[in-house]
Formats: structure tokens, C-alpha cells, sequence
């Protein structure tokens, strides 16, 4: 445990360390560089911003009305036939569309259900193999302005599919034994 | 499609709420999605500017060069339509390796950067097959070590609270090998419709 912990305070630091040690060393304006490339990021975050508002609010909408619940309840019968145990389906619906609340879920099962239970250690295993695929398409398609995705989305909702279930069967595998 | 579920999503929300008298519930949800929108964009302008301008540096010190050659033999297969020694390789490495480790806030301005750069070369405003094979490697994620996770287990006083890495590996491995296989299905039947 305190590897993991170490590497991972670690790791930034000695990242700028090197970079910083490497451009020094061949006599380049470091500084002036940092700053010359941090200015387009302050671009890119205001362009973002109109992109996850209006994508947060469509999601906070249907969240709040209550439709997303009621959207839930009619899909689990459907994925309790492949396999999907109940208590970890409102999570595997939510983690392709919004980070926080798929990160709020997964605490509140790991509560609940303790993080050492079957449970417990299915959704730690989701959370931790997928992305938001909403959120990353939202960021990288609106900030470089591509407005035909193409296949992507439906390439990226698969790929959660598969990713789920794969958890499912590897965590009944790996923790039976 | 995105225009489609944006607004379905909203107009479920909208018409369930009519008839299941949660309109009260919309409206404060409405505008806290908003707030956190904005609370969330104005935390990106530290990450952005900050490891945007660490990328600027790492860049013309040749670092990236470096990150490109030392895995040429996988990244040219996985982006065959980006030439060789393009910065975009050292953008998409660079992403990669940020999620490898975990560092998802290092991860996304690196990834704006790789979609840049690939837009430059496709010049037009629809997904190109690299884009779109990016995208999906990154939603399948990469991470080995899911830090967060591993802190909420802590907190819930697990016995063994890293005991979940080895499955995240695999089920990371698993989904993202499928992704790739599942990007290239969809891009052959792509290239066999155009035939047509």
C-alpha cells in the first residue's frame, strides 16, 4: 500500500523535475515557454465551459425529475437477464454519462454494502475501468470544434458495455477462489 | 446524435417531472448542473494552464520526441493515418501515459492538444478514424492504479483496500483491447458503405 501511495505523491514532481533538468539543460527560455503555453489553456477552458453547461444541465434535468430513477427500474429486469446483480446497475447506467454522480454511487454501495463485499469490490472495480464517455467526448469534441463524431459515441457506449460485464465476470472470478 | 440526446434528455426530464409533479426538483437541478458547470470549467483553467505550459516545455526540449520513438511500433499501428513524426503521437502518449498513472487532470490537456493537432491534419470539423480510435481508447480509460478508489476503500476501513488493483488492471485490459476491436469493426463498415 504505501508504494502505490508513494509513486503517486511522487510522480508529479519528479515529472516537472525532469522536464524542467532536460529543457535547462539545453538553454531553453523555460519560463517564458511555461507561459507562452499556459495562455492557450485559459482559452480552452472558456471555450469549454458553454459545452459541460449545457451538457450538465440536460443531464441535471433528467436527474432530478426523477426520470433517470424511473429509467433505471425499467432497464434493471433487462440486465438482471445477462447477469447484472440489481444493486450495481443504477452505477453501470450512470458511469458512461456523469462522473460525480457514478463516483457518489459507488461510495454510498461501498457504504452500504461494505468494501470488502462481493458488491463492494465489483464497483470499485467498475469505477476504476471506465470513463465517462459522455464527458470525454463533450471536452474533446467541443474544445477542438468537431461537430460530426461519427461512430464514436456508439463505439465508446459498447465499449462500457463490455466493460461492465467484464467486471462482473472477472471480480466472480478472481475473488471466488 | 449528440444533438438528439442532449435534448432528449432534457425533454424526458421535463415531460416526467408535468406528471409526476417534480418540477420544483428540475428547477433547483437546472441550475445547480449550471453552477457546477462553471465551478468545474473555472477548476479545468489551473489544470489547463499549468500542464499546458509544463507540454510547451516538455515539447521543445524534445521530450515528446522521445515518448513518440520510444513506442513508434505500437502507436503507428494503432494511428495509421497519422505520419510518423507528427506531434500529435507525442500528444496522444502523452495522454496515454498521464491515464496510465492516474492522472486524469494531467490527462485532459493533453488529450485537447492530441485532438488538436489531429484536427490539423484531417482539416474538417467531422471525427476522423484517429480521433475517433483516441476517444475510444480513452473511455474504455487506462488506469492501473484508481487512486480515488482506493481512498473511498480506505475510508470504508477495507481489509485490503489495494486488493481491487488486480481486477481494475483486468477489466481495464480487457475492455480496452475490446474497444479497439470494436472502433476497427466499425470503421472497416465505414470503408465498406463508401464502397458502395
Amino acid at each position: 500500500m504505501s508504494i502505490i501511495t508513494t509513486i503517486s505523491t511522487w510522480i508529479i514532481p519528479c515529472i516537472i523535475l525532469f522536464v524542467l533538468l532536460v529543457a535547462t539543460w539545453k538553454k531553453l527560455p523555460t519560463y517564458e515557454l511555461f507561459v507562452e503555453g499556459g495562455k492557450e489553456g485559459i482559452k480552452m477552458a472558456v471555450s469549454l465551459l458553454p459545452f459541460l453547461l449545457g451538457m450538465m444541465v440536460s443531464i441535471a434535468i433528467l436527474r432530478g425529475s426523477g426520470a433517470m430513477d424511473a429509467m433505471i427500474q425499467f432497464i434493471s429486469p433487462f440486465l438482471a437477464i445477462v447477469g447484472v446483480p440489481s444493486e450495481i446497475v443504477p452505477l453501470s447506467i450512470i458511469r458512461p454519462i456523469s462522473g460525480t454522480a457514478a463516483l457518489g454511487m459507488t461510495t454510498e454501495l461501498i457504504k452500504t454494502y461494505g468494501p470488502d463485499s462481493f458488491i463492494g469490490r465489483l464497483a470499485s472495480t467498475m469505477q476504476g475501468s471506465t470513463d465517462t464517455t459522455l464527458y470525454i467526448l463533450t471536452v474533446y469534441f467541443g474544445a477542438v470544434g468537431i461537430r460530426k463524431m461519427g461512430d464514436a459515441l456508439k463505439v465508446g457506449l459498447i465499449a462500457d458495455f463490455i466493460g461492465i460485464i467484464a467486471s462482473i465476470v472477472i471480480v466472480s472470478i478472481v475473488f471466488s477462489v | 446524435m449528440v444533438n438528439l440526446i442532449w435534448a432528449f434528455m432534457a425533454i424526458i426530464g421535463i415531460v416526467y417531472a408535468m406528471f409526476n409533479g417534480t418540477m420544483e426538483n428540475v428547477n433547483q437541478a437546472l441550475f445547480e448542473g449550471a453552477d457546477e458547470a462553471v465551478t468545474l470549467s473555472i477548476g479545468l483553467v489551473s489544470v489547463l494552464v499549468f500542464w499546458l505550459g509544463l507540454m510547451r516545455v516538455a515539447e521543445k526540449a524534445g521530450l515528446l520526441k522521445v515518448l513518440t520513438s520510444l513506442f513508434k511500433p505500437l502507436v503507428t499501428r494503432l494511428f495509421p493515418e497519422i505520419p510518423k513524426d507528427h506531434p500529435a503521437m507525442g500528444y496522444i502518449l502523452s495522454n496515454f501515459t498521464a491515464n496510465i498513472f492516474g492522472l486524469g487532470n494531467a490527462a485532459t490537456p493533453m488529450g485537447i492538444k492530441a485532438m488538436e493537432e489531429m484536427k490539423k491534419i484531417s482539416g474538417s470539423d467531422k471525427a476522423s478514424r484517429s480521433m475517433i480510435t483516441f476517444l475510444v481508447i480513452n473511455t474504455s480509460s487506462l488506469t492501473i492504479i484508481p487512486t480515488t478508489v482506493i481512498a473511498i476503500r480506505m475510508q470504508y476501513d477495507s481489509v485490503a483496500p489495494t486488493e481491487i488493483v488486480g481486477t481494475t488492471i483486468l477489466a481495464t485490459l480487457f475492455t480496452t483491447i475490446s474497444a479497439i476491436m470494436v472502433d476497427r469493426l466499425f470503421y472497416y463498415r465505414r470503408v465498406r458503405k463508401s464502397k458502395k
